[in-house]
């Protein structure tokens, strides 16, 4: 148990089962999948590129965006005050949870309160990560996704696979199967059309929001100087649950400061484009407190450390906190798009949880994941808040237990290379080695690679030939001159 | 120790390097150069797949499809001239199942955002509550042209934070299947804007 | 101008040939190159993966072998970006010569201001811009523009271009299946292509691809861009 002021990690949906070589390994070999992915993160990378290319101040704004996360994370304590008092004045109710257990028994035991046995709710990482559903659950709570990706996931008895969509590893024909499965109002001659499969849930979740009394969201942002609460989507399942229940309780991660309503302005610009790759989301909900005679009367809001305070502490680590799950990241990562985001085991999947989760768990419990990224650098350049992924990658890796095969071979390398003299020793012998080896080989075949090698060069060779060392090295030649 | 208390300890000691002040550059733009702003956001919201009309004049013939019609109470008398079909004003306020039972919804807005094509409510004048424009099919919005912005950052400066807000930019939609953006799904399916000018 | 070559660790060993043609190329430009034969390597394996205490002895090393010189040129955009990304971070010291280190098309076009080397090179030839000359060095279009100067080359654009192929250091071993996925990708493109030739501005990322090529048999050569700027036709 840490002491109290000391920064804690997380729990919740945050590990990964499997390292993450292993949780890929099907996923590569499934072609539907990687088709289903590939198809669906090309899609938005186009769509994102062409909203983002036609605004003349993007860099602008991301730089703007960039500093005032750096901002929030700087004040954060005296922001999340500032914030409690401001939607208090309002009218709503502020909670405080240390980590996934706390929040999840204050959001059962508000539910309880409200005399509820079901909720309805609004698309949010913050209660997929505390697995709030979960507790509901055992708690006796119905609770009723209402994101049409949500849905989907739930009713397939799944879990997210990306931010932003997390049903993004389903194409439309496994979806009409699994709403033709499991919901009980599909209409029987439903159609593979996503037009249709809207359709079906709109008409599935229509009486559900009309007649329930408590829903539980997420925010996108929580404004310090005014209190409010902002949700961006799409369908108006938000609208719907933010507006027509008696009691709403929001579930917000302490990172989701920021610290002035005109603050929003770099934002709501951000976020969209980078996204879903419009202009502007269909709905922004923002509310402050409790509105007489307007939406919901009773207002909580549940601010969650769960690992945060941790990330917080790494002076390095720290932008990651900055993130607003935009989820561009993902859709350009060819390592996502290749192994899924279930590989990833947290909730927060593709490069952006390569970082955040090993973060708020600590490295050690989640040490694969800092490696699964090329280091390519093609989240950093999409980040819209301009989270330097790669340099955390790299950061996170000096953190990781080292397999201790792996370390020694290091340390012979570094011991090897750090003399002049011991490292050209070390290019003769391989040259002396591999010369009549590719002699031979040449000799044998015309080929001047290795077609298999033993492990663990076996990694490299299973599929790819492997040069050999020269039979004359560059400082050979230069030597000869 | 609470864990109100315990957080903030935490998050206190998380910034025991004390990272020096952060100045936010804002060089981004804040007041749009274009010319032709209602042309501009005209586009944007068909692109959306939403359907302008031009002109009060076009009210009419919009609200002659409509049989059952809710307004927020203080809907200006002038944009129903005409009107012969059922009248539901919000007061009392219509329940969601009595809601769900009208054909469409109309009311004025707050600000409108040339640039993103996002129209604001804020419960203002001729806006009404926001159930009235979330569950009727049919949203049936008028804008003034005096109301029309050109970027995000003139839009905020007419808003007050404590007044709830809807922002739609065009009607409901999802992106939620192969991310291919489809329209309509809970929010209204069909979202028609009457653009008006000053003093009509 | 005093001009060092950095040839980098792996091109010593595996690759001289790309050493030799920027040596060439630098000298039929009428510069004098040298090569510090203290120089071992970057240390960008040790520090990425995980090991910078490691490599703290290379980046000394570097420091030591390189700092009197006016322009140091390196043939790898990764090893380059270690250097000016990174170095300056990891030792204070290394700022100055990390500014002065380029990668090859950067020396050329901006500190030597050429992008019409000579060279004649009668092929189809695509080009793969390496992720880290992409997006940490900004490198752009420079090893694009030297090479369409090169005389008779046929220059054919790679589908996906931008897209890394899946070599990442360590990643290739650390998680093959996702390197294999993405090195198939990459080997289709270029294929699609047509080429003969497949260049790029990093030996690591052309021994991946091109040890994919090869086991494919599909006949297309990968060519580091410098050995191509090297050739001028004439026998040598
Ligand atoms: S890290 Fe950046 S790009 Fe990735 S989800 Fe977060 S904000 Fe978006």
């Amino acid at each position: 148990m840490n002491p109290p002021a000391t920064p804690a990690t997380g729990s919740g949906r945050i590990r990964t089962p499997l390292p993450f070589p292993t949780a890929a390994k099907p996923a590569v070999a499934d072609t539907q999948l990687r088709a289903n992915l590939h198809r669906a993160t090309r899609t938005i990378r186009a769509k994102r590129a062409r909203v983002v290319d036609e605004v003349p101040d993007w860099e602008a704004l991301r730089d703007a965006g960039s500093a005032i996360k750096a901002d929030v994370q700087r004040r954060l304590p005296e922001l999340l005050e500032q914030f409690e008092a401001s939607a208090t004045a309002a009218g709503a109710t502020v909670h405080w949870a240390r980590d996934a257990a706390e929040a999840c028994r204050i959001v059962v035991a508000l539910t309880q309160a409200a005399g509820a046995d079901e909720v309805v709710k609004v698309k949010s990482m913050a209660t997929q990560e505390i697995e709030l559903n979960e507790a509901l659950e055992a708690a006796g709570i119905a609770a009723y996704e209402t994101d049409l990706a949500e849905l989907i996931v739930q009713l397939g008895e799944d879990t997210p696979s990306h931010i932003l969509v997390p049903a993004i590893h389903y194409n439309r024909g496994q979806i009409r199967e699994i709403f033709q499965r499991r919901m009980a109002d599909a209409p029987t001659d439903l159609s593979d059309e996503p037009a249709a499969l809207a359709e079906a849930a709109r008409a599935h979740l229509r009486r559900r929001f009309l007649s329930a009394r408590v829903a539980v969201s997420g925010a996108n942002f929580a404004v310090a100087d005014s209190g409010t609460l902002v949700v961006v989507e799409s369908e108006g399942n938000g609208r719907m649950c933010l507006t027509l229940p008696e009691t709403l309780i929001s579930v917000v991660g302490v990172e989701k400061l920021l610290p002035t309503f005109t603050d929003l302005e770099v934002f709501l610009q951000l976020l969209p484009r980078s996204s879903t790759g419009e202009r502007m989301n269909p709905y922004t909900s923002m509310w402050t407190g409790v509105t007489p005679d307007d939406g919901p009367q009773t207002v909580h809001i549940v601010l969650v450390d769960n690992g945060r305070s941790a990330v917080l502490a790494d002076p390095v680590g720290r932008p990651a906190l900055s993130c607003i799950r935009c989820s561009a990241c993902l859709n350009v990562c060819p390592v996502y798009e290749r192994a899924g985001g279930h590989a990833y085991g947290s909730v927060y999947p593709g490069p952006i949880g390569a970082i955040l989760s090993p973060q708020l768990t600590g490295v050690a419990d989640n040490a694969s994941l800092p490696y699964a990224s090329t280091l390519c650098g093609a989240c950093y350049d999409v980040c819209p808040v301009k989270i330097n992924i790669p340099e955390i990658l790299v950061h996170l890796r000096q953190q990781a237990p080292h397999p201790a095969a792996e370390r020694a071979t290091m340390r012979v390398l570094s011991w090897v290379m750090r003399s002049p003299r011991r490292w050209a020793a070390a290019l003769r012998l391989a040259r002396a080695g591999a010369g009549p080896l590719g002699a031979y080989r040449q000799r044998r075949t015309g080929a001047r690679t290795l077609r298999r090698l033993p492990w663990p060069a076996s990694a490299w060779t299973r599929s790819r030939d492997l040069p050999l060392p020269a039979p004359q090295t560059f400082r050979d030649w230069w030597g000869k001159q | 120790m609470t864990a109100r208390d315990e957080i903030l300890a935490r998050l206190r000691t998380a910034l025991a390097d004390n990272p020096p002040p952060v100045q936010v550059p804002r060089r981004y733009r804040r007041v749009d150069d274009r010319a032709d702003l209602i042309g501009t956001l005209v586009d944007r919201l068909e692109d959306y797949r939403a359907v302008v009309h031009h002109g009060i004049d076009a009210l009419p013939r919009l609200l002659s499809e409509v049989d059952r019609l809710a307004v927020p109470t203080d809907v200006p008398a002038e944009w129903l001239a005409g009107y012969a079909g059922q009248l539901h004003r919000d007061a009392p306020p219509l329940s969601p199942a009595a809601l769900d039972a009208l054909d469409a919804v109309l009311t004025g807005c707050a600000v409108a955002v040339a640039d993103t094509g996002t129209i604001i409510l804020d419960a203002g004048p001729a806006q009404g509550r926001r159930a009235l424009t979330l569950v009727p099919d049919r949203h049936i919005c008028v804008v003034r042209t005096d109301q029309v912005v050109g970027l995000l950052p003139e839009a905020l400066t007419r808003l007050d934070p404590r007044a709830p807000q809807t922002w739609i930019s065009g009607p409901s939609a999802t992106s939620d299947i192969e991310l291919n953006r489809v329209e309509g799904v809970h929010g209204p399916r069909r979202l028609e804007v009457v653009l008006i000018g000053l003093g009509t | 101008m005093r001009i060092a070559l950095f040839i980098t660790c792996v091109n010593d060993l595996a690759y001289p040939g790309t050493g030799i043609a920027v040596t060439r190329i630098l000298r039929r430009l009428g510069h004098t190159v040298e090569f510090p034969t203290a120089q071992t390597c970057c240390g960008q394996m040790h520090a990425n993966t995980g090991y910078r205490a490691e490599a703290m002895p290379m980046v000394r090393n570097y420091v030591d072998v390189f700092d009197s010189y006016d322009a140091i040129v390196a043939p790898s955009g990764s090893c380059t970006a270690m250097i000016r990304d990174q170095y300056p971070h990891l030792h204070a010291p290394a700022a100055s010569v990390a500014a002065r280190t380029y990668e090859l098309s950067e020396l050329l076009v901006d500190v030597l201001g050429v992008t019409d080397v000579g060279a004649e090179f009668p092929e189809t030839v695509t080009y793969h811009p390496t992720c880290h000359g992409l997006r940490m060095l900004r490198l752009g279009d420079r090893p694009l523009t030297l090479l369409r100067n090169v005389r008779g080359i046929q220059l054919v654009e790679l589908g996906d271009a931008e897209e890394c192929c899946g070599f990442g250091g360590t990643f290739a071993l650390k998680n093959p299946d996702v390197s294999t996925a993405m090195l198939t990708d990459k080997c289709a493109r270029v294929r699609d292509t047509g080429a003969r030739v497949l260049a790029a501005a990093d030996n690591s990322c052309l021994a991946h691809i091109g040890g994919g090529l090869d086991r494919n048999r599909s006949g297309v050569r990968a060519m580091h861009y410098a050995e191509i700027l090297a050739e001028t036709g004439a026998t040598s």
